[in-house]
């Protein structure tokens, strides 16, 4: 690039970082994600601010879209009831349903498929759980219960996997026809028994209560703190280290400052969750303490973090939804990652629903699994994962559960009936969507004028 | 950069006659200048279609071949021969010396064949480290050994000067086309390749990007390596290429230094197979 002109307004760059004097500069600081490139954190700071005015917001909606909830809701519902402790759990409680789920969708949209029978699917596994722990029929051990039910969901995501892999049907159909029989079967578990289609985890069997309790059991608060304190330190060390060794090898990594600011921000959103679970959020007695259910869906998150951004495995997932041809060039066998994917989809699905039916200490025809497969994509989409591939992590469905959960708490605080619930949550899903294309769109001309 | 283990590749292949005594034969490779890739007598067709006719190409190290010939001349299928995804129906393939049946992608890779198709075959979605391992990910405790891979990366772009990314982090849909290029080529040479084939590398480039692609081409070929560039484009043949093979209807009806042609007569052979007049030159080589 030596005999290259220089153009007047790069003439302050050293020759040896020169940028590609073909591409726009301004172009290029947009769409490189500033941990990449700041050395310090002012530099980072304005490379966000960059990548924001060029439509790459990152996780910035759904913070905003956060804020917007809880204040709205802490205005208007009755005593100012939406940041009380009690409400909170509850809060965390009902979106882990949905985050749990949009983990689940997350797979599927990666590979730039869709599934939409993960809500039947789901709820067919806890369904068959739920009859399995029953004590006046099979009463079996509730890890053999659980284990059978998620085997269920997954063999019907596998199944389905197979069929778009092998017969080349669209994943829309297939799912779409998945819905419908997952509707059936499930129905028909939940006739079994003499329950009258309504099992449910109410008794004094201890599997039952394991069941019950995976939604409404608590973590004694002196544990809680102690775990916390495990979790976020270990964390952070890893953080730290892996960081710190990479900025020293000279690979890429962040400033020393961004990273402490990663550590800071989970240290405080830990201590913020468990000081509010340990608040006594009984009105007689005490209910204090982290429900387990935050454990449960934490490591969800941990889990499938790192199958998908640590492992062969999850590399060849992003690289189908960036490009197949690419990948099947590469060597990759496309039709096990994707028909694995689709396990993976139901599988996930099969604890959120398992959830969802603590939550409701029981099954029954009520479950609306067409609903919350449309919250589950709602969910990862807000939280920032694209509906055309390629993009996504775990913690999007997390955040975006949190959206939809807070919509859905909040609407039931103040009173409003489920068809201003079905609204607003179908305009936010909407916002997230065009957000998403828009910002494709933006990132996809931004190449073009420079190919 | 540590190579990934080849050791044991060249004895899984099919080596037709002298299979143990590979090294013997990579020594007199190199006494007797013999061409890293030779192909001898090469016929393909598709049902009645001929598409290549006795095939006769040398590929030596340390050079630039050109491959020319107009659209259906057989360029891509003689290319997709030796890289595998075609299998021909008569003929021999030499790799340094010995003959060698290339029967997939995965006997060439194993070999030290690479080829950059024109579409590039990047995930966009992906950085230009991951792009580079796709499909050949190192692991350390089953996990992926990001650092190492980054090592890796960061030295086989330094050693091709491909200084002009901001970070070898940024993902690929960011970059430029001589960028992506640039970036498929690294891919390539990572594997200790021998023969890079490049498709048309310079089609949808500018003149900056251009230049810098065939800088590019030239620096594989200062390291000893074999390059075959298909190309239309003269200016950049005359550029970069050591040697020159013009097809014609299936049939490589020449075959010489660059020195011994000029931009009339490939245009000539490309159009009409040989020479009609004036020009005086043979119309097969060897």
């Amino acid at each position: 690039m030596a005999d290259v002109p220089k153009r007047a307004d790069l003439a302050e760059v050293p020759p040896e970082q020169a940028p590609d004097l073909t591409a726009a500069p301004e172009a290029i600081q947009a769409e490189v994600p500033p941990e990449l490139v700041a050395q310090t954190l002012g530099e980072y700071v304005r490379a966000y601010a960059a990548r924001i005015r060029a439509g790459e917001s990152g996780v910035l909606p759904v913070i905003a879209a956060m804020l917007a909830i809880v204040i709205v809701f802490e205005v208007v519902s009755p005593n100012h009831l939406f940041l009380s402790a009690g409400n909170l759990v509850n809060l965390f409680q009902q979106s882990a349903v949905f985050m749990v789920l949009a983990m689940a969708e997350g797979f599927a949209l990666i590979l730039g498929e869709i599934d939409l029978s993960i809500g039947f699917v789901g709820a067919l596994g806890a369904a068959v759980t739920v009859q399995l722990v029953q004590p006046q029929t099979t009463n079996w051990p509730w890890p053999a219960a659980v284990a059978a039910g998620l085997l269920v969901a997954t063999v019907f995501g596998l199944i389905q996997g197979t069929l778009i892999t092998r017969l080349r049907i669209p994943s829309f159909i297939v799912t779409l026809a998945g819905y419908l029989i997952a509707n059936g079967l499930f129905l028909q578990v939940l006739l079994l028994g003499p329950f009258s289609g309504y099992p449910n985890l109410a008794g004094f069997s201890d599997n039952l209560k394991v069941i019950y309790n995976l939604m409404w059991g608590s973590i004694d608060p002196t544990v809680s703190w102690i775990a916390t304190a495990v979790v976020v330190l270990g964390l952070g060390l890893l953080i730290y280290l892996s960081d710190n060794r990479r900025r020293r090898s000279g690979l890429v990594a962040p400033p020393t400052s961004l990273t402490l600011i990663k550590i800071g921000l989970i240290a405080v959103v830990a201590v913020v969750v468990v000081l509010i679970c340990n608040t006594n959020r009984a009105n007689i007695g005490t209910l204090e303490g982290v429900p387990w259910v935050i454990p449960i869906v934490l490591a969800v998150l941990g889990v499938w973090t790192v199958l998908l951004q640590r492992t062969r495995y999850g590399r060849y997932v992003y690289a189908i939804g960036g490009n197949p041809e690419a990948a099947r060039r590469a060597g990759i066998n496309l039709s096990i990652v994707r028909t694995v994917a689709f396990g993976l989809c139901s599988f996930t699905a099969g604890i959120g629903m398992l959830l969802y039916a603590s939550l409701l200490n029981g099954m029954s025809n009520n479950v609306q699994g067409g609903q919350y497969v449309l919250y589950a994509v709602a969910a990862a989409v807000i939280g920032g994962t694209s509906l055309f591939g390629g993009r996504g992590k775990p913690l999007h469905g997390v955040l975006g559960g949190l959206v939809i959960g807070g919509i859905y708490n909040g609407m039931f605080l103040v009173g409003l009936s489920f068809q201003w619930e079905y609204i607003v949550t179908g305009l936010v899903l909407l916002g997230a969507v065009t957000i998403d294309s828009l910002s494709r769109r933006g990132s996809a001309s931004g190449s073009v004028t420079r190919v | 950069m540590t190579p990934p283990p080849r050791a044991a590749a060249s004895a899984s292949l099919s080596v037709v006659d002298n299979a143990g005594d590979m090294s013997a034969a990579s020594a007199e490779h190199v006494a007797s200048n013999e061409p890293l890739l030779k192909v001898r007598e090469l016929d393909k067709h598709f049902g009645p279609v001929q598409a290549l006719y006795h095939i006769n190409l040398d590929l030596p190290s340390g050079q630039v071949t050109a491959l020319c010939g107009d659209n259906g001349a057989g360029k891509s299928v003689l290319t997709k021969c030796i890289a595998g995804i075609y299998q021909p129906d008569h003929g021999q393939v030499f790799w340094e010396g010995q003959p060698v049946h290339i029967r997939a992608a995965r006997d060439a890779s194993r070999l030290g064949i690479e080829t950059v198709y024109q579409d590039l075959a990047l995930a966009d979605n992906l950085d230009i480290v991951q792009n580079m391992f796709l499909g050949r990910e190192r692991l350390r405790n089953r996990l992926l050994d990001e650092d190492n891979m980054e090592r890796a990366a960061k030295e086989t772009l330094a050693s091709l000067r491909v200084t002009t990314v901001r970070s070898i982090r940024q993902p690929v849909a960011s970059l430029s086309g001589g960028q992506r290029q640039s970036v498929a080529v690294a891919k390539a040479v990572m594997w200790n390749s021998k023969l890079v084939i490049m498709d048309e590398p310079t089609a949808a480039l500018g003149v900056v990007q251009t230049k810098m692609v065939l800088d590019l081409i030239k620096r594989l070929r200062d390291r000893g390596l074999a390059v075959m560039v298909i190309s239309h484009n003269l200016n950049d043949v005359f550029e970069v290429a050591d040697r020159i093979a013009v097809m014609y209807l299936g049939r490589v009806v020449v075959q010489d230094q660059t020195s011994s042609f000029d931009r009339q007569s490939v245009v000539e052979y490309m159009t009409t197979g040989g020479l009609g007049r004036s020009g005086g030159r043979r119309t097969q080589e060897s």
